[in-house]
């Protein structure tokens, strides 16, 4: 447990830092690298809580391919090295209020379903169970939402042809 | 037997050091055999043959030598921190895919249970290590070299993935490990002495891998990235020294990790007939593993070295109109099969 606790915390360093500096940086391109850091930090989360297939389809989606789409659509228009200034606007205090609701939140939420009590140790879900659930239990949910991607996918195809 | 039992922070550290030096080894013997042995044969062209008496075997490794002396250069106009740190995330990559390569049934440093699913995870970062690289450079080739590696990459992650899933499906397992054993295990029409190699009933889904892996690793005739009369080394343009250096082992670690995953998914990775278990199955292990990755080398050196290149839209149509169509058939047919035997 105390090695957990001693990963946790310095994830959460490495990930506050890196979501600090997405917001503050001056450059499109390094606050996109910083976001794959703070992906890849909850990705390090989900290993923590024994969620190995979670964790992994996290870096395969999140920072394999959302990430690199971004990266590759920033590049392809407009990305200049150094510092841009047109990159901050007058919303902080707007944007302050919001990152506050949502601690406030969060925090509520959690504490109404947990309270004090203890975690305890963390069962280790081996992916086939994961699959099991996935595909006997949620399997209409599961349907639904390759449907409704199929609808986007064809969507986007329809924006997309010119004739 | 064996009773040596070590602490868990030990074990990492030897394993650790495996690994890293597993990367550069297997670099040198791809690049030595296929690189300046076979490409000079075949294309007859010797190259440097004094180097160390036989067959000049010394030079790559004054190369590295030579590579690790010279100065370290940085464009004036470079983004320098991203522009330092693109090699390493492209060797981390590298490196985090040995993790779950068996070569023996205790030789792993660690068999995952999502596996193969993991090692496709962690290939897919090297991207973003390309693409930083093209970025920071602050040179047009470079950024196009690396715009070119990714649309490639990303199109060539899919059949990749879906070429692995017939294996998972007829294996019932992702675990690199479990695979081994699932092939050692099964039999060829009651002929059990080999086991049943997956190459025989997923030979479709080996084609559709090798082609994907042969396009992930940037190799001739998917070499765009770093097509050399046009973009002078594409997203490598702008690196000399030990930064160099990093890419090519990155590049050559990358196509021996691919080569021993394809070997453990299609060929039965370490297993032979005579030791399933004990000490002398781990002593063969990695002989009989190293064998099936120089052949699969092989044939991936051997296409770098025969075919021209592809155009851009070439490339795109063959991943998303022929790859992913066999590929996605071949899924379907080994589920239906999988369902019927």
């Amino acid at each position: 447990m105390v090695a957990q606790n001693i990963v946790f915390g310095i994830l959460a360093v490495v990930m506050v830092a890196a979501a600090f500096r997405l917001v503050t940086t001056q450059n499109v391109v390094r606050a996109a690298l910083f976001l794959a850091v703070v992906l890849a930090g909850a990705a390090g989360l989900y290993i923590l809580l024994a969620a190995e297939f979670v964790a992994w389809v996290q870096v395969l989606v999140y920072i394999g391919a959302v990430v690199v789409l971004l990266l590759f659509g920033v590049m392809l228009t407009r990305a200049p090295i150094g510092r841009e200034g047109d990159l901050d606007n007058d919303q902080r205090l707007l944007g302050a209020l919001v990152a506050l609701f949502l601690l406030g939140a969060l925090g509520a939420v959690l504490l109404d379903a947990f309270g004090d009590q203890k975690v305890g140790t963390i069962n280790i879900r081996r992916t086939a169970e994961v699959s099991d659930s996935l595909f006997g239990t949620y399997v209409i949910p599961f349907e639904v939402v390759s449907i409704l991607l199929l609808a986007a996918l064809v969507g986007a195809v329809a924006l997309a042809r010119r004739d | 037997m064996f009773a040596l039992e070590l602490p868990y922070w030990q074990l990492t550290i030897i394993k650790t050091v495996i690994v890293l030096s597993i990367i550069p080894a297997g670099a040198v013997i791809l690049g030595y055999v296929f690189l300046l042995k076979m490409m000079a044969h075949m294309q007859s062209r010797m190259g440097p043959m004094e180097p160390g008496g036989f067959h000049g075997w010394f030079q790559l490794i004054g190369d590295g030598i030579k590579f690790i002396q010279k100065e370290d250069i940085i464009p004036a106009q470079a983004d320098r921190r991203v522009f330092a740190l693109a090699p390493l995330v492209v060797l981390i990559s590298t490196f985090l895919l040995y993790v779950v390569v068996p070569a023996g049934p205790r030789l792993v440093v660690q068999d995952l249970d999502v596996g193969i699913f993991y090692a496709l995870a962690v290939s897919s970062l090297g991207v973003i290590g390309v693409l930083m690289a093209g970025w920071a450079s602050a040179n047009k080739y470079a950024l196009l070299g690396s715009l070119r590696a990714a649309g490639q990459l990303i199109a060539y992650e899919l059949p990749l993935v879906l070429a692995v899933v017939g294996v998972v499906i007829q294996a019932n397992t992702m675990s690199l490990q479990g695979i081994v054993h699932a092939q050692a295990d099964g039999a060829i029409f009651g002929i059990s002495w080999i086991g049943n190699p997956f190459i025989l009933t997923q030979i479709v889904g080996f084609g559709v891998f090798l082609a994907a892996a042969q396009a992930e690793l940037t190799q001739t005739p998917f070499d765009m990235p770093v097509a050399e009369s046009e973009l002078v080394a594409g997203f490598m343009t702008e690196y000399s020294g030990f930064r160099f250096l990093f890419f090519f082992m990155a590049e050559f670690g990358t196509a021996f990790a691919l080569s021993a995953i394809a070997a453990t998914l299609y060929f039965g990775g370490w297993y032979q007939p005579f030791f399933e278990t004990g000490i002398l199955a781990d002593i063969l292990g990695p002989v009989v593993l190293g064998i099936k990755v120089m052949l699969i080398a092989f044939l991936i050196f051997w296409i770098r070295f025969t075919f021209p290149r592809f155009r851009e839209d070439q490339l795109q149509a063959f991943a998303w109109k022929f790859l992913i169509p066999i590929s996605l058939v071949n899924i379907m047919a080994t589920a239906v099969f999988k369902v019927v035997l």
